[in-house]
């Protein structure tokens, strides 16, 4: 593989890492403070579709992206309707929110647009367009480094950066701020909030917000970024890998963006090489497409060594006996 | 100056705090039922009563926890709203709950901080924590290191880290809910010292409690609590133990057990050497070895956490080990197949689990269903090769429960349905007429009220005198005392020494809980 | 005490979660600018009132019977199989293989040798997340959706490279043989005045599916085993106390969950397409989890809430035809039926035990 290829297959590595660590990190939010979230994959769809749909309709890409929050916001709101207020079982309230989005996308596509459940192309403004950095074009005769910056650190779209930008971010929350204490306290011990005369559900209702914010910048990227249109459901497991690649980096930010990268990685290396040679064994390209979910069972079996998850996640909380 | 303002608030007499009328039902279990009570500041206030008398649930009222149904509440003389604990801890009012409130991964000043934060940093707040922590421990000598975690620290620093926490929020009242249970008598006795000076200082304390002798101990005024009424209000001066004991049940108790001496048989259990290594790679058990013979009953003493609950449950086939465990001269298993429960079972072992609700029974079965827990794949139970005879096993349960007195006699009822003393009798009754060769017996009358205590010491005190072998675990040194034969004592995971109940005393054991063996020192 | 009649939890509370699914969706066709009455009657029409549309409706019925108990057994060890649609895939690749490469005298005799083909290979496929849940404590959730995808690109790889019919486009195995075919409903029940359920695919595996009901039930309330999965499901600590071994029921639940879902294929696969296709299962794997929470994990119950959904999808696939209502409207109901019979069954619930104690307090009174 030369340079050039492999610059190539991690400028796509970063594309398809990007919805990845939005999701991850939402479903970071939400498990570290007590709720785990396994509909991140329909929250990223619903904002894809409906970030679609609005920005063909507006020619504006931010109306769009600001119509996939207020989606995906929709359905982490009946989340927390569901495993919070009514404290209702976290992982089937997340199966309902998966299966609602994959049918109501469709439904409402196919009434708007009557394309057989997806949008039209989106082109120009509404669409997430790639932000050239200072200098790209007249370093990118610098060797090496040149390159790298020129195909690599320029040239993505604003979800792109920001997703990145949340890692940090993030970090900062959580283990610097006193929303970040009581956030991972919660999740830990919430009779240690509750206690201490914090409001528990009101700390799970925020973090389940900040999860459908981000799974909404990550479905309006899908929808409006790295393709250019909805297409009945293009997120294609990508939520259940980011809560794979949560539990890689055992909940912790910096890592959730080390797994991600892996993971869009792998999926970079399947999209541009659809048919490998192996001398005479050809690997087919059934496998190469089922390489990424393969490889979240093996992380999942395997390389995580032992993970521990906030000690509360997954239990409803309950007060009065 | 702190004691100017002691003087100047018993000088108002004022109570520090009055509950009038207050009454709290779960459903349709009434807890409090129409509670009236004065607490006059400066002043120790017992509150005693059994389990399920209502005195967690009225102290969680006051701090804001559960809401009254009906009721008005008085701090300083001011009648004063609690909704939640934020109200609580404005009105001055601390509580250190018997099960702490800790975030086990934070260190010991993110927990103090948590909740009483200034300002949206953290670093500002810990800061200011670290200063007033150093000045609260020169105060009242609450020594404890601010930056370890939680979850590295023992019970009796993390319980430290409690009365911190409410001390750091300027708690004038504080409440400690069973505060003993987990402590060793050592610890127990620090604790009190710590107690009696915030007295000192001017704090007013409400102790909750079931132990009779820390009432006696530290309080000054106790109240007696029984089925979600207040029966008694009285100076502690001017009662007795036998007095609160009666009030508390409500009728004359007999304090100590009755049985005949024992006539030990044969050896039945044999243990050497046996070590046990947990989950997160920590030793708990370091070389056990012990003998149960058949007819007496061998009481094993300690502080919860010390390597009881392990021994229970290596015998009872929950958990690996290694070393030599012998039933009747014929070695068991200690790791593979064929060392599980059902394996235990089939060599004459029955367990009665420390902790019913989550291994001796499964609460949604119905009573039937949980009184072959264990045993389901005895023939008896099967109608033919392929399935279980549910009429027929419901029959016998039928009468197993009206030999255990279980009330209600039903069933079809789901194991949560019936008060914790009768789910420990359902217990019981399951592996007692298996008629086992050795019994393990885990704190056996753990939240169960006085009479069923009588009636289950009665039981294994009856297999014991049926010539069977019997080891007790018990956190409760009466307890130990009244029923054991011989009493071994665990510290560390270490057996500390064995004693015979009618040569020691309750000083010794305490002693020996603490890990110092008064004889070599 | 129970707060509620043990009727009113097992009849009432999914009936109004029903309800409540059914009002919401009747908002979401408004909303497309469709009528929700008409709607509806096209889709009674469609699978109700004539004979064939029965045979459609049993016909999907039989599917989510297979899927409805599969996920059921495994809620009973609190294993939330969400797999179904790839063991069913696999199933039918063990169906396939059955009936296109031993020679079967009759049908009597095929349906045995695919049923015991598809639960195998079912089965098989639920083995790897339950090994990894069972020794590894890989969330099986994860896994079984992972699973899903990679079923799919093993049926894709198989139908384009290796099984497909010689000189054919369509990724397709041949037409299984013709001692193979299932009798259809039409076969079995029409007389020589009338032809019943013509045209549709209702076929005998539908008894298979009531013989399954028959065996889930007697599997978790009369065995030996079935008391461990229910005992290992309420408490895992108290199964260790008793000597249930988690690692041995975690892996036999999810293969005789997996082996349920597996059988499906009998009815798709061998009783309606006679070959194998691509994307056999058309989310019924899915809907099996609807079926089984509404159903609330009682073979009477899935048996019942399979027959709904049997309609709903024979109901929307003639909305789909007649109307501009797209199929995936069975999806957004059957999403809305496990939210409230699942999630939100606290919703339902609570104001009713509410009630249930007012009335009592009354007639006590």
């Amino acid at each position: 593989m030369d340079f050039t290829t492999l610059l190539l297959v991690l400028d796509s590595t970063v594309r398809l890492a990007t919805p990845l660590l939005l999701a991850c990190l939402a479903g970071l939010f939400s498990e570290r403070a007590g709720i785990f979230d396994i509909g991140l994959e329909g929250k990223m769809l619903m904002a894809a579709f409906f970030s679609a749909a609005v920005a063909y309709a507006t020619g504006n890409v931010w109306l769009g992206l600001l119509a996939g929050i207020a989606s995906s916001m929709a359905l982490s709101a009946i989340h927390g309707l569901a495993s919070i207020t009514f404290r209702g079982n976290q992982l089937i309230s997340g199966v309902a929110i998966n299966f609602l989005a994959a049918g109501v996308t469709v439904v409402v596509a196919q009434s708007w647009f009557r394309q057989g459940g997806r949008t039209p192309s989106l082109e120009g403004a509404s669409r997430f367009n790639p932000i050239e950095l200072p200098l790209a074009e007249s370093l990118s005769g610098v060797p090496l480094l040149g390159p790298i910056y020129h195909e690599l650190v320029s040239g993505h779209t604003v979800p792109v950066y920001a997703a990145f930008a949340a890692v940090p971010l993030t970090w900062w929350i959580l283990f610097r701020t006193r929303f970040g204490l009581r956030l991972r306290a919660v999740g830990e011990n919430p009779e240690s909030v509750d206690t201490a005369g914090v409001s528990v559900i009101g700390l799970r209702f925020a973090a389940v917000a900040i999860a459908g914010l981000l799974c909404g910048i990550a479905g309006a990227y899908l929808g409006t970024a790295l393709q250019a249109g909805f297409v009945k459901d293009m997120t294609a497991g990508r939520g259940f890998i980011a809560l794979a690649a949560l539990i890689f980096s055992k909940w912790r930010p910096w890592h959730a963006l080390y797994a991600t990268l892996l993971f869009g990685l792998l999926q970079a290396i399947a999209v541009r090489f659809q048919n490998i040679d192996l001398g005479g064994f050809v690997i087919p390209v059934q496998f190469m497409e089922a390489l990424p979910y393969i490889l979240t069972v093996v992380i999942l079996a395997g390389f995580v060594g032992k993970a521990i998850p906030p000690r509360a996640g997954g239990e409803p909380y309950v007060k009065e006996r | 100056m702190q004691g100017g303002r002691v003087t100047e608030r018993r000088a108002t007499a004022a109570p520090a705090i009055e509950l009038r009328g207050i009454s709290k039902a779960f459903g349709p279990v009434q807890a409090n039922k129409d509670i009236s009570i004065r607490v006059m500041p400066g002043t120790i206030h017992g509150i005693i009563g059994e389990n399920g008398a209502g005195k967690s649930t009225l102290m969680s009222i006051l701090y804001g926890f559960y809401k009254a149904d009906a009721g008005e509440i008085f701090i300083n003389g001011q009648k004063t709203q609690i909704p939640d604990s934020q109200a609580a801890i404005r009105a001055g009012i601390g509580m250190v709950f018997q099960h702490f409130k800790l975030v086990q991964n934070f260190t010991v000043l993110e927990n103090i901080i948590l909740g009483a934060e200034d300002g949206g940093l953290l670093k500002p707040s810990l800061a200011k924590a670290r200063k007033s922590l150093i000045a609260l421990e020169k105060e009242y000598g609450l020594k404890v290191d601010p930056d370890a975690l939680i979850e590295e620290i023992g019970v009796g620093k993390q319980q430290r880290v409690e009365i911190l926490k409410a001390l750091y929020r300027q708690a004038e009242i504080l409440i400690l809910d069973e505060p003993t249970g987990v402590l060793t008598p050592a610890e127990a006795d620090q604790l009190f010292r710590i107690l009696a000076r915030l007295k000192a200082e001017g704090k007013t304390i409400i102790l909750i409690t079931h132990k009779l002798r820390e009432i006696m101990e530290i309080t000054d005024t106790v109240s007696v609590m029984r089925r979600g009424e207040m029966t008694a209000t009285v100076k502690t001066s001017q009662t007795s133990p036998e007095e609160l004991a009666e009030l508390m049940v409500g009728r004359k108790v007999l304090l100590r057990v009755d049985k005949a001496p024992a006539k030990p048989g044969a050896e039945v259990l044999l243990v050497d050497d046996l070590r046990v290594t947990d989950e997160d790679g920590v030793e708990r058990l370091k070389g056990i070895s012990l003998k149960v013979r058949a007819g007496e009953i061998l009481g094993v003493a300690g502080v919860a956490g010390n390597g009881q609950s392990e021994l229970l449950e290596v015998l009872g086939g929950m958990r690996p080990a290694t070393g030599q465990v012998s039933i009747k001269g014929e070695s068991i298993d200690l790791t593979g197949k064929r060392s599980d429960g059902q394996s235990r079972r089939s060599r004459g072992i029955a367990h009665v689990p420390e902790d019913r609700q989550h291994e001796g029974l499964i609460m949604d079965f119905a009573a039937w269903e949980n009184l072959i827990f264990g045993y389901h794949h005895d023939p008896e139970y099967q109608a033919n090769r392929l399935l279980m005879d549910n009429s027929d096993v419901t029959q016998l349960a039928a009468r197993k429960m009206e030999r255990f007195d279980v009330r209600p006699p039903n069933p079809r009822l789901t194991a949560k349905s019936f008060s914790g003393g009768n789910q420990q009798k359902l217990v019981l009754a399951r592996e007692i007429e298996r008629n086992p060769d050795l019994l393990l017996v885990g704190q056996p009358t753990r939240g169960v009220d006085i009479g069923a205590i009588e009636f289950i010491h009665k039981q294994i005190i009856a297999l014991r005198d049926a010539g069977k072998a019997i080891l007790l675990v018990s956190v409760e040194l009466d307890e130990i005392m009244s029923l054991s034969d011989r009493i071994a004592v665990m510290f560390d995971g270490r057996i500390m020494g064995e004693r015979l109940p009618s040569q020691t005393d309750q000083t010794e054991l305490g002693l020996l809980m603490a890990g110092i063996d008064p004889d070599t020192d | 005490m129970e707060k509620m009649p043990k009727w009113a939890d097992a009849v009432l509370v999914p009936l109004l979660s029903l309800l409540m699914a059914a009002i919401l969706s009747a908002i979401v066709i408004f909303a497309i600018g469709e009528d929700p009455v008409a709607a509806f009657k096209l889709m009674v029409d469609g699978a109700l009132m004539r004979s064939a549309g029965w045979g459609y409706t049993l016909y999907y019925a039989t599917n989510f019977i297979f899927t409805g108990l599969a996920v059921s057994v495994a809620f009973h060890a609190r294993l939330f199989n969400i797999g179904g649609e790839g063991q069913a895939m696999l199933g039918g690749l063990g169906v396939a293989l059955v009936c296109l490469y031993i020679p079967w005298p009759h049908w009597t005799l095929a349906i045995i040798g695919a049923s015991i083909g598809g639960a195998i290979f079912g089965a098989a496929w639920a083995f790897a997340p339950a090994y990894l849940q069972a020794k590894r404590g890989s969330h099986v959730v994860i896994t079984t959706i992972m699973f899903n995808y990679i079923a799919y690109s093993v049926l894709n790889y198989l139908l384009v490279n290796v099984l497909i019919a010689k000189g054919s486009m369509d990724p397709a195995t041949p037409k299984f043989p013709e001692a193979t075919h299932l009798p259809t409903f039409r076969d079995m029940f029409s007389t020589a005045d009338t032809i019943l359920f013509r045209g549709s695919p209702a076929n005998v595996s539908f008894f298979l599916a009531l013989f399954a009901c028959v065996f889930v039930w007697l599997l978790i309330w009369r065995t030996r085993l079935g008391y461990e999965i229910r005992a290992f499901g309420h408490s895992d600590t108290a199964a260790n106390y008793a000597g249930i071994s988690a690692v041995r029921i975690t892996i036999v639940t999810m293969l005789i969950s997996g082996a349920l879902a597996g059988l499906m294929a009998v009815n798709t696969t061998q009783g309606e397409a006679e070959r194998l296709i691509l994307n056999p299962t058309e989310g019924a794997g899915f809907i099996g989890i609807a079926v089984a929470l509404m159903g609330r994990n009682h073979p009477v119950g899935v048996f019942i809430a399979a027959l709904l959904f049997g309609f709903l999808y024979q109901g929307g696939a003639e909305l789909a035809l007649w109307t501009n209502i797209p199929r995936e409207l069975i999806v957004v109901i059957q999403a809305l039926v496990i939210l409230f019979t699942g999630a939100l069954d606290n919703m339902v619930r609570m104001p009713l035990e509410r009630l249930f104690l007012a009335f009592r307090r009354k007639e006590a009174r």
